[in-house]
């Protein structure tokens, strides 16, 4: 049969959800929301301090117990700049990071902004591996990973 | 361990291509359907089980798409499982497929699968929703720039280059120019890969695989039923082994060496698994050649250190040494691999497919001379489950 004479079907997936954060996701983003502060749950066994926080250690199989304030400030483990756009995704470029914030073990991901991504050769030449970065916040917060994001130092 | 010989004793696959308008998704799966019974000599109704590789349903645009395929394949009055663990679905399937038989409860399962992800503009924003909505899915993570994190990161630890993961892309382009099956077969020189337009930093256009439509289906049978069969020239299964890593890749940044998302740890205990249970001292002796998971030129440079070819950090170099070309001491993806067509339902049953006619000396033009012993790996989840097949012509 020749192309042009298929028949196509048009189908569009387009479902609502409504994710509980749970009771650790809840307390980890109010404190974004209430008092600016990001924190962090320690493991009793292995002692390693997770972030984003979860209620288990997935290492020890033990829950968490204590929660733990993280520093704003931290360094770049992983990154990519995103310069493709992709169907239902951001207008590019953008930057995104795997940060390891003072006193947490584990790195977080968030998007890294307040830089030029235009130009990439200058762009990747900041944004590395071991670089520092600092939290910021937004100003109206709503309890969403996107209520904050990485800037250089 | 492993109580019975079991082998594969038919592969089918159709061409990889980036549509195929002319058939529905159950229509796909049963030319793959079709070609291995053929393969193998066998009717549909010799099948007592069967195992459909089928990876994510928002890609199909289809909830639970293995019910439709079901009798297109010659599902009909016997067991049928669907099996998904993303990217590795395909290894996955190969190993359900491998334990029915071990059980000893089943002597001949098809294992099969097809992908038409072509059918949705665009892949990455499904592949964004595997991520959690809680932390991650908002940050935009999707499946390029998850391997784009592993790339930077093997870059920074072992000073890996562009123009070293550069060197992959040309190699598989070169070989699947001899893979009829291959997607894109058109080659490609270092300069190109490296001033291709940037993707998402370090990978770029030729860094990466492309979204790939086709078919693949492998037929597995027990010792009892090939000899009763009368079938000689078998790729014989000799370890099957999986692992699972940590699902949030931030997990694998604190600096522990055995734990790092610049390598594919869960891939190297696998494949220790597997390569145990094959009775495999000397990887890089004795593997014959490679058919890799890698749908980026980066993946391919962790997995290969992962597998023993090589150390930690320096698969780059070893590239640049030609060890994994076509004349090289461990031929990589002589199909061309994931790179030269990634249809993720079956990618990973396409590789066993591949080391299955590599060792059975069936690859035709791809054929690396020689092969007794193969491997074959997948790769799936958050760089998180990966599973390694053997393959030997001796049982
Ligand atoms: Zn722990």
């Amino acid at each position: 049969m020749n192309e042009e004479d298929l028949i196509f079907i048009p189908q569009r997936w387009d479902l609502k959800f409504h994710h509980a954060a749970g009771e650790t996701g809840t307390r980890f983003f109010k404190a974004i929301m209430e008092q600016k502060e990001i924190l962090g749950k320690k493991c009793p066994k292995c002692k390693r301090v997770l972030l984003p926080p979860r209620s288990f250690c997935e290492r020890c199989f033990v829950e968490t117990t204590e929660w733990m304030k993280i520093g704003s400030e931290g360094t770049i483990q992983a990154f990519t700049i995103v310069y493709e756009k992709f169907e239902g995704l951001p207008d590019p470029p953008y930057a995104i990071a795997y940060v390891l914030l003072d006193g947490a073990n584990t790195a977080m991901a968030n998007f890294v902004k307040g830089i030029d991504l235009s130009d990439i050769k200058k762009a990747f030449k900041r944004i590395k591996i071991g670089a520092k970065v600092q939290v910021a916040f937004r100003k109206k917060r709503q309890g969403r990973i996107t209520d904050f994001w990485y800037e250089l130092k | 361990m492993k109580p019975r010989n079991i082998g594969i004793i038919g592969v089918g696959q159709t061409k990889y291509v980036t549509r195929r308008d002319d058939v529905t998704l159950p229509e796909l799966a049963r030319e793959a359907a079709v070609l291995a019974l053929e393969d193998a000599g066998i009717a549909f109704n010799d099948l007592d089980g069967m195992v459909f590789s089928l990876a994510l349903d928002a890609l199909e645009g289809t909830e639970g798409a293995e019910r439709w395929c079901a009798d297109a394949v010659g599902g009909r009055r016997i067991p049928f499982i669907r099996v998904h663990t993303g990217g590795a679905t395909g290894g996955s399937a190969t190993h359900a497929g491998f334990l029915h038989i071990a059980s000893g409860l089943f002597d001949c399962i098809l294992v099969i699968g097809a992908e038409k992800m072509g059918e949705t503009p665009d892949a990455q924003k499904v592949l964004n929703q595997i991520f959690d909505p809680v932390y991650e899915r908002s940050v935009a993570i999707n499946a390029v720039n998850m391997c784009s994190f592993q790339a930077a990161r093997h870059m920074k630890k072992y000073g890996t280059t562009e123009y070293q993961m550069a060197l992959v892309a040309v190699r598989s382009r070169k070989n699947a120019l001899r893979n009829p099956h291959a997607h894109i077969r058109k080659e490609i020189k270092v300069e190109d890969v490296l001033t291709s337009r940037v993707i998402c930093y370090p990978l770029k256009l030729y860094d990466c695989c492309p979204r790939s439509t086709g078919a693949c289906a492998v037929v597995i049978a027990s010792e009892k039923f090939i000899k009763k069969l009368g079938k000689k020239n078998i790729a014989w299964i000799k370890g099957i082994a999986a692992c699972t890593g940590t699902y949030y890749m931030g997990d694998r940044m604190d600096g522990s060496s055995a734990n790092d998302h610049a390598d594919a740890d869960g891939l190297f205990l696998a494949a220790k698994r597997a390569y145990q249970m094959a009775g495999i001292d000397n990887p890089r002796k004795e593997i014959d050649v490679a058919e890799i998971y890698a749908p980026f030129t980066s993946t391919e440079l962790a997995a290969v250190e992962a597998l023993g070819f090589c150390g930690k950090g320096e698969s780059g170099k070893y590239n640049e040494k030609g060890l994994f070309d076509m004349e090289g001491g461990i031929p990589v993806n002589p199909s061309g691999g994931v790179l030269t067509a990634n249809p993720i339902s079956v990618t990973a049953l396409a590789r066993v497919a591949e080391a299955s006619l590599q060792v059975t000396g069936k690859a035709g033009e791809r054929q690396v001379s020689k092969s007794k012993t193969a491997v074959a790996t997948g790769e799936g989840g958050s760089l998180q489950f990966y599973t390694v097949t053997v393959l030997s012509n001796k049982t």
